[in-house]
């Protein structure tokens, strides 16, 4: 298998600031690779770095074969990034903006190429409307076929579904999974779950170190998390009481219901015992993604 | 019902004004250097009555007489002599090319006609060009005949008649009726053109910078001599109908005279797409110092003040202290404008204008290597 992203020993500060620590990524060819941490983590540093936009202070690696310090220009010409926040030109119209960028590639047939992107965007009619007046989700759809239009065999896309409706944010997936089965490489940050459970991958960073690695599945067996949920009458309102109770790591209520996680299962028990009662149901769940991640984060700041 | 006002918003956003000020190092410290570095450079620069105005002398009569005549002119602390001409052709040249403002012929029958009384003349050509640096030199040139050769008559004096021992001719070159539109409209289009083309390049890198375009523009192969060229470019059209328009209303308004041949012409256009380019290469440069849209205003007009007061716009260029001219030296509205009143109104050619032209190609040049230098490919 050949590695479309292969770098290792990253490191980026600001100022005073170690942002990136000793970052290592390999993502498969053909592979999407999710890409999650807190805020502030160093996830857009990390991907900058990967496209050539921010210079590591040290590091060392390939993106698509090519040296990421050396040889830049190769990486850019097939990558395609889009960043976290919107940038493309709000004064261009829909048309303009992806001609601009079919020029800059200098692609063949670019006017037809961004004509059948506008027209698989689904937005012809409103093709001479200028981006700025889009609404949050089209500009992520129409960066995202910005970021595309080049025909890129990697993408690194920043959070490229905040803030974008269920629907909306359902299609995204499905186009980025039809990419990557054209071989198309993809390492995408986001902090929404349920898209991390559709990664073949995942990749998470904290305070600037890379602390877990492997597949959703693997992940959520390797952290030995035991999680019970209560429901019934009043069940979430246990949430304060039962996080102090030794053992229990994490608390919190889910609507009417609560999960409470921990290691050590019979001192999760042990904890659990007093808030047997009628009324409210115990049963063992599987633990979710974000109860992995949660432990995670916060295993590492008591570690840090 | 409209509330009333409220002192605690007013402060709130007092407040939050202050607070951005003091972020923005750059404009702080315009703010307090700008006003008292201009000051101190102007106020020292400038001078409305120039003295020590370059002067070529072209003696061919060599007598006490003329010595005298010479000394007196130095002494007036209006002229500087520079040096002696050896030819007519040469007088000319020096003229034309502006190294000397004045040129004064002493004629070889000077001291015989003082002599006999026999209509002795001082020939003086003065660059009228630009009327006010002329002009108080030429009132002085009018008191000279009575003072010059006071010592030299000494003596002989019964014999002087009433009437003046010679006369000063003055003949006001390139623009004999002293008018000063001739010299401001002509300066005009260069500044016009500094002050727009600058400001607009400036401005237009800095933008995407501050909209966050840029991350994608750099994201993408672009090299840095294509964006420049391709932000450029539009905006050199933009100059050259600017000039167009500049140089059709100087004609039908104000009559100012246009280059009478091809050469002038090819002169003058060389000059303006030179001059466009390199303004336009320095708003360049200036995007990629400042960070946002603000302080690429600020430093454009940082840079337009001297263009204005120390190119010989303003005030002229002769008439400055020396530190004042080696600074207006590096300024190519300076070699701009002399390019532009050389052409429309000496019908000067590529053969006068060789350094002003070389001096706006070389900072064209040095300018742009700069700009490459400075641009930065990545987000650090
Ligand atoms: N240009 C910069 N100068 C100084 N500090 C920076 C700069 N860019 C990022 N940082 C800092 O680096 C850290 C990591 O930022 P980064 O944007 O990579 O985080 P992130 O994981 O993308 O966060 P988010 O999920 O909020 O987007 C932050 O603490 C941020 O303040
Ligand atoms: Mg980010």
């Amino acid at each position: 298998m050949s590695l479309a992203i292969d770098v290792r020993h990253l490191n980026k500060t600001f100022g005073a600031k170690a942002v990136v620590q000793d970052v290592a990524i390999s993502v498969e060819a053909g592979r999407i690779c999710g890409f999650l941490g807190p805020n502030g983590s160093g996830k857009t540093t990390t991907l900058r770095m990967l496209c050539g936009l921010l210079r590591p202070d040290s590091g060392e690696g390939t993106c698509l074969g090519f040296d990421i310090l050396r040889e830049t220009d190769q990486i850019k010409r097939r990558t395609g990034y889009m960043t976290q926040r919107f940038s493309l030109y709000e004064d261009l119209s829909i048309e303009e903006n992806l001609l601009f960028i079919a020029r800059v590639y200098g692609l063949e047939h670019g006017r037809r190429r961004v004509s059948g992107a506008i027209e698989q965007l689904g937005l012809g009619p409103r093709r001479r409307q200028l981006a700025g007046e889009l609404s949050g989700g089209w500009k992520q759809r129409l960066a995202l076929a910005g970021c595309t239009l080049h025909g890129p065999k990697l993408l690194l896309l920043d959070e490229p579904t905040a803030g974008v409706d269920p629907k909306a944010r359902r299609d995204f997936w499905d186009q980025i999974h039809a990419l990557a089965a054209e071989g198309l490489t993809v390492l995408v940050s986001t902090h929404y779950m349920d898209e991390a459970e559709r990664c073949h991958d995942i990749a998470y960073i904290f305070q600037g170190r890379l602390i877990a690695r492997g597949s959703a599945e693997a992940l959520v067996r390797d952290s030995r998390l035991i999680t019970f949920r209560a429901e019934g009458e009043g069940a979430y309102r246990m949430a304060a009481d039962l996080s102090r109770a030794p053992g229990v790591l994490m608390a919190s209520p889910f609507g009417q219901a609560l999960h409470v996680s921990g290691t050590d299962r019979s001192a999760l028990e042990t904890a659990i015992a007093p808030f047997r009662r009628t009324g409210v149901v115990w049963s063992e769940i599987a633990p979710t993604l974000e109860d992995v991640f949660i432990r995670l984060m916060g295993r590492e700041g008591e570690a840090g | 019902m409209t509330q009333p006002l409220a002192f605690r918003r007013i402060l709130a956003v007092l407040v939050k004004e202050f607070t951005q000020l003091r972020r923005d190092r750059l404009t702080y410290a315009m703010m307090l250097l700008m006003p008292v570095v201009q000051l101190l450079l102007f106020g020292y620069a400038i001078n409305n009555d120039p003295r020590h105005l370059p002067t070529i002398v072209y003696v061919q009569d060599q007598s006490a007489m003329a010595r005298s005549v010479l000394a007196a002119l130095d002494n007036s602390t209006y002229f500087r002599i520079i040096r002696v001409a050896h030819s007519q052709s040469d007088v000319e040249a020096s003229i034309r090319q502006g190294e000397a403002l004045f040129a004064v012929t002493i004629p070889a029958d000077f001291t015989r006609r003082v002599v006999r009384h026999d209509h002795a003349q001082v020939l003086v050509e003065a660059d009228a060009a630009d009327p006010t640096a002329v002009g108080g030199a030429a009132s002085l040139l009018a008191a000279l005949p009575r003072t010059a050769l006071a010592r030299d008559l000494v003596g002989g004096a019964a014999w002087l008649p009433a009437a003046d021992p010679f006369e000063v001719i003055v003949h006001r070159r390139f623009n004999p009726e002293n008018i000063t539109a001739f010299n401001v409209v002509p300066g005009l289009l260069g500044v016009i053109l500094s002050l727009t083309l600058v400001l607009m390049t400036a401005l237009s890198v800095t933008r995407e910078r501050e909209r966050g375009t840029m991350e994608s523009l750099l994201a993408t192969p672009v090299r840095p001599i294509e964006v420049m060229a391709g932000k450029l470019s539009p905006y050199v059209g933009v100059g050259l109908v600017q000039t167009l328009v500049i140089l059709g209303v100087a004609d039908l308004m104000f009559g100012v005279p246009m280059p009478d041949t091809a050469a002038s012409w090819s002169a003058l256009g060389v000059g303006v797409v030179l001059f466009i380019i390199g303004s336009l290469a320095l708003g360049f440069l200036f995007s990629t110092l400042a960070q946002t849209q603000l302080q690429a205003m600020q430093m454009s007009f940082f840079y337009i003040m001297p263009s204005v007061l120390l190119s010989g716009f303003a005030f002229p260029f002769q008439g400055m202290p020396v530190w004042a001219r080696d600074v207006g030296q590096l300024l190519p509205v300076t070699h701009f404008l002399r390019i532009v009143r050389g052409t429309v109104l000496k019908g000067e050619t590529f053969a006068d204008l060789t350094a002003s032209l070389a001096a706006l190609a070389a900072f064209l040049v040095a300018i742009t290597s700069l700009a490459m230098l400075r641009y930065r490919t990545t987000l650090d």
